[in-house]
C-alpha cells in the first residue's frame, strides 16, 4: 500500500513508488525522486509545512502539496529517530 | 573563448568563478531576457577567455524564467553566447544529482570539463571517487578536483583548460539524449528516469563510501535553528544586528560622505568663477554624486550580512521557517530580509531580492519594498509629529507623539503586506510557484567571495541606478535654478528692495530672496500649479512645492520648507522652523498646519513613492521602466486617497 510522502512522520525511510502527472513531475525526477529511491523525512518546518527529506546524501525541503505528488512505499524494518 | 561556467546551485560554482576571474567580473545582458549575464575575464598563456556564470540549475530544462537562459544559449548554437568549453562544477560530495546536470551537458558534445568542487567536503564524509575510472565513462572530458573555497586546484583547472581538444566530440553518454521540447514533460521524465538508472550503474564502478557519519553536524543545527521557538528567535536576533548595522552603524560614514560633498560643494561654489556652468557642478552635479554614494554604506553593509547568510547555508533555513507564513502573501521566505532592511532604506532592500528565484514573489517584493518607512521619513515625520502632534501622555504612560511614529510605521507594514495579497491575485504567471528547495550543508563563509558580492553590489548601483539618480538631480536643479523670462530676476530684485525696507541683515535677506527665487522658479509654478489638485489634502502650494523638490530625496522636504519660509536650517530641533511653520495662516485665517493637514501629510509620506533612487533602482533590477512607473502610480494614488481621508476625518 502506498501512501503520500505529505503523510510520512519525521525519522522514518521510505521508498519512491510513482509520482502523479503534473507540471511539477519532471522537476521532482530531475531532484533525484525516481521511482525505487530510498528517502528519509527529515523533520518538518514549525507549521507542519514544508517538509525536508534526505535524498541521498542531500537535503530537500518541499512544501505538503509538492510531498502530496509523491507516492511512496514504508520501507520494512525501518528504525524511526528521535 | 567563450567558456560557459554551469552546475548546481550550493556547489561553489562562485567559488570557482572568483577563483578564475578575481575582481575582473561585469555584468551586462543577455540578449533579450532580464537576467543579468555575469562574466569575467581571465588571461591563460597570453589569451582573454570569456568565462560566463550561468545561473546555478539542477537541469538544462529550466524551473523558472531566470533559469530559461540555460536553456535557450545550450539549445542554439547561433547564440551569441553559445560556449566552445563549458566547465561544469559538481558537489563531490552529492555526485549522483550533479552528474545530471553533467551528463546532459556532455551529451551536447561540447568539450566539457568537470570540476569536483568540495573534495575536503567529500573526504570528510567519507566518500571518495575514482578519478580516472570516471573519466574512462566519458571520453573526450577532463575531470579534476578542486577546493575552490581555498582556492585548491586553480592550476589543475588552468591546465584543463589549457589541454582539453576545442574541437566537439562526438560521445554521447545517455544513447537516446536529445534535447526535449520544454513543454514535453514526458520526454524529460523518460530521460530523468534513464539518465539517472546509467548515473547510478557507474557510481556503483567509482564511488566508494567508507562511512556513514554524513550530515550529522548540519542535522544537529537543524534540530535548533528550524526548532518551532528558538528557530524564530534565532532568526529574529539575526534581524537585529544586521538591522542595527544598518541603520545605525551606516550613519556614521553616510554622515561622512554627506559633510564631505557638502563641503565640497559649497567651496566650489567660492572658488568657481560665479556662472551657470558653475552652479551646475555646484549645485546640480556634485550633491547629485553625493546623493549616489551617500547609499554605498547601506548597500555595503546589507550585503555584507546577505553574503554570509547564504554563503553559512542558513539563508535556506530562513526560507524553510518563513515559507508557510509568507506564502498567502504571494512572498517568499527569502522576502523577510529585503523587506525588513528597507526599514533603514529600499534601495538595498530592493537590490537583495535578487535571492528569490521565483520571478513573480521577487516582483512583489521589489512592489511592496518602498513601502516599508526608510530612515529618509524620520526627518520628515519627527517634523510633522512635533509640528502638529501635542505632548501629551496616553493611558498614563504613552507618549503621543511616539505612539504616532509607531502607527506610521505600522501602517507601512501593514499596507506593504495587504498591497502584497493583492498582488498576488492581479499578476498573472504561467509559472506556479512551488519551493523544491535545497537545505545545504553548513559551511563557513568564504570571505573573498562575501568581499567580491559587495564590491559588484556597490558597482552595480553606482554605475546603473547611479545614472538615473544623477540625471534626475540635474533635472531637478535647473527646474529650481531657472524659472520662465526674467521673472525670478525680477522677483529677487523685488526681494531685495523689499528686504532692505525692512532693514533685514544680509543672511536674512538672502534668505528671503532664495525664498523668492525658488517661488517663481519652474519648481515653484509647478507647486503653485499643483495647488488645485492638492487643496482637497489639506496642502498649500509652498506644500507642493516641497512635494516636488522632496522627489529627490524624502528628507528634502525639510530643507525646502526651510527655504520658502526663508528660515535658517539649525540641524536637528528645526525650532525655528516649527515656530513659522506655525504662524502660517490660510486665507480665512486658520492655521495651514492643523492636526489635520499635517496628519495627511504624513499619511502622504508613508504612501509615496518619493525616491528617485528607488525608482531609478526598481528600473535596474526588473530592467524595464514599466515596473518602476506602475509602482509610482499606486503608492501615488495610495498616497492621495490616503491623504485625502485622513484629511477628511480630521478635519
Amino acid at each position: 500500500m502506498s501512501k503520500a510522502l505529505s503523510s510520512i512522520k519525521p525519522g522514518q525511510l521510505v521508498t519512491v513508488c510513482c509520482i502523479q502527472d503534473s507540471e511539477l513531475k519532471p522537476k521532482l525526477m530531475e531532484m533525484g525522486l525516481i521511482a525505487g529511491k530510498e528517502v528519509r523525512v527529515l523533520f518538518r518546518a514549525p507549521f507542519g509545512d514544508p517538509i525536508a527529506i534526505d535524498v541521498h546524501g542531500y537535503v530537500l525541503s518541499l512544501r505538503l502539496d509538492e510531498a502530496g505528488l509523491i507516492q511512496v512505499n514504508e520501507t520494512i524494518g525501518s528504525e524511526v529517530f528521535a | 573563448m567563450k567558456i560557459a561556467l554551469l552546475g548546481n546551485p550550493n556547489t561553489g560554482k562562485s567559488s570557482v568563478f572568483n577563483m578564475l576571474t578575481g575582481l575582473r567580473q561585469q555584468v551586462g545582458n543577455f540578449p533579450g531576457v532580464t537576467v543579468d549575464k555575469k562574466f569575467g575575464i581571465f588571461n591563460l598563456s597570453n589569451e582573454d577567455h570569456t568565462l560566463i556564470d550561468f545561473p546555478g540549475t539542477y537541469s538544462i530544462y529550466p524551473r523558472s524564467k531566470d533559469e530559461q537562459v540555460v536553456y535557450d544559449v545550450l539549445k542554439n548554437e547561433q547564440h551569441p553566447d553559445y560556449p566552445e568549453l563549458a566547465i561544469v562544477v559538481a558537489d563531490e560530495s552529492n555526485l549522483e544529482r550533479n552528474l545530471f546536470l553533467f551528463t546532459q551537458v556532455y551529451d551536447l558534445q561540447i568539450p566539457v570539463i568537470l570540476v569536483l568542487n568540495m573534495a575536503d567536503l567529500a573526504k570528510k564524509n567519507g566518500k571518495s571517487i575514482n578519478i580516472p575510472a570516471l573519466e574512462e565513462a566519458f571520453p573526450g572530458a577532463k575531470i579534476i578536483e578542486t577546493t575552490a573555497r581555498v582556492g585548491m586546484g586553480k592550476e589543475r583547472l588552468l591546465q584543463a583548460i589549457q589541454s582539453i581538444s576545442k574541437e566537439k566530440h562526438s560521445e554521447r553518454f545517455y544513447a537516446n539524449a536529445r534535447i526535449c521540447d520544454l513543454d514535453d514533460s514526458k520526454g524529460q521524465e523518460t530521460e530523468a528516469t534513464e539518465r539517472y538508472g546509467l548515473i547510478n550503474e557507474i557510481l556503483k564502478c567509482v564511488q566508494t563510501t567508507s562511512s556513514t557519519k554524513t550530515e550529522q553536524t548540519s542535522n544537529k543545527l537543524d534540530r535548533i535553528l528550524v526548532h518551532p521557538i528558538f528557530g524564530y528567535l534565532i532568526f529574529g536576533a539575526v534581524l537585529m544586528i544586521i538591522f542595527q548595522f544598518i541603520f545605525a552603524f551606516a550613519a556614521y560614514p553616510m554622515d561622512f560622505i554627506d559633510g564631505v560633498f557638502a563641503d565640497f560643494s559649497a567651496w566650489l561654489s567660492q572658488e568657481l568663477p560665479t556662472g551657470l556652468f558653475s552652479d551646475l557642478i555646484s549645485q546640480g552635479i556634485v550633491p547629485g554624486i553625493g546623493g549616489v554614494l551617500v547609499f554605498i554604506p547601506q548597500i555595503a553593509l546589507l550585503f555584507f550580512f546577505i553574503a554570509l547568510l547564504e554563503e553559512s547555508g542558513y539563508l535556506a533555513r530562513v526560507v524553510f521557517i518563513m515559507d508557510r507564513i509568507m506564502r498567502p502573501l504571494g512572498l517568499n521566505g527569502k522576502s523577510v530580509v529585503p523587506l525588513l532592511s528597507s526599514v533603514a532604506c529600499a534601495i538595498p532592500g530592493v537590490m537583495a531580492t535578487r535571492t528569490i528565484s521565483d520571478w513573480k514573489e521577487r516582483m512583489i517584493t521589489i512592489l511592496v519594498a518602498p513601502l516599508m518607512s526608510c530612515s529618509a521619513r524620520i526627518p520628515v515625520y519627527t517634523l510633522l509629529i512635533a509640528l502638529v502632534i501635542p505632548k501629551a501622555t496616553v493611558l498614563g504612560f504613552l507618549n503621543l507623539q511616539g505612539l504616532v511614529l509607531f502607527g506610521l510605521y505600522t501602517l507601512g507594514l501593514v499596507a506593504a503586506l495587504l498591497i502584497a495579497a493583492l498582488l498576488k491575485l492581479l499578476i498573472k504567471t504561467r509559472e506556479k510557484g512551488f519551493l523544491l528547495l535545497e537545505l545545504p550543508s553548513y559551511k563557513s563563509p568564504r570571505w573573498g567571495n562575501v568581499g567580491i558580492t559587495v564590491w559588484e553590489k556597490v558597482r552595480v548601483f553606482v554605475w546603473d541606478a547611479g545614472k538615473v539618480i544623477l540625471a534626475i538631480s540635474i533635472i531637478l536643479w535647473a527646474m529650481a535654478t531657472f524659472g520662465p523670462g526674467d521673472r525670478m530676476e525680477k522677483a529677487a530684485l523685488n526681494a531685495e528692495n523689499h528686504a532692505k525696507e525692512l532693514k533685514l541683515s544680509q543672511n536674512e535677506t538672502d534668505r528671503f530672496v532664495a525664498s523668492a527665487k525658488l517661488e517663481n522658479s519652474y519648481i515653484g509654478i509647478m507647486g503653485k500649479g499643483l495647488e488645485p489638485v492638492i487643496k482637497p489634502l489639506g496642502y498649500d502650494w509652498k506644500i507642493g512645492i516641497s512635494l516636488i523638490t522632496s522627489f529627490a530625496a524624502r528628507e528634502v522636504f525639510v530643507g525646502s520648507l526651510a527655504t520658502i519660509y526663508a528660515v535658517q536650517e539649525d540641524g536637528g530641533e528645526n525650532k525655528r522652523l516649527i515656530d513659522r511653520m506655525r504662524s502660517e495662516k490660510r486665507a480665512d485665517g486658520k492655521p495651514v498646519y492643523s492636526l489635520a493637514s499635517g496628519a495627511s501629510l504624513m499619511v502622504f509620506y508613508v504612501f509615496a513613492m518619493q525616491c528617485m533612487a528607488t525608482l531609478a533602482v526598481v528600473k535596474r533590477e526588473t530592467k524595464s521602466w514599466k515596473w518602476p512607473l506602475i509602482q509610482m502610480g499606486f503608492m501615488g494614488t495610495m498616497a492621495y486617497l490616503g491623504a485625502f481621508i485622513t484629511y477628511l476625518i480630521l478635519s
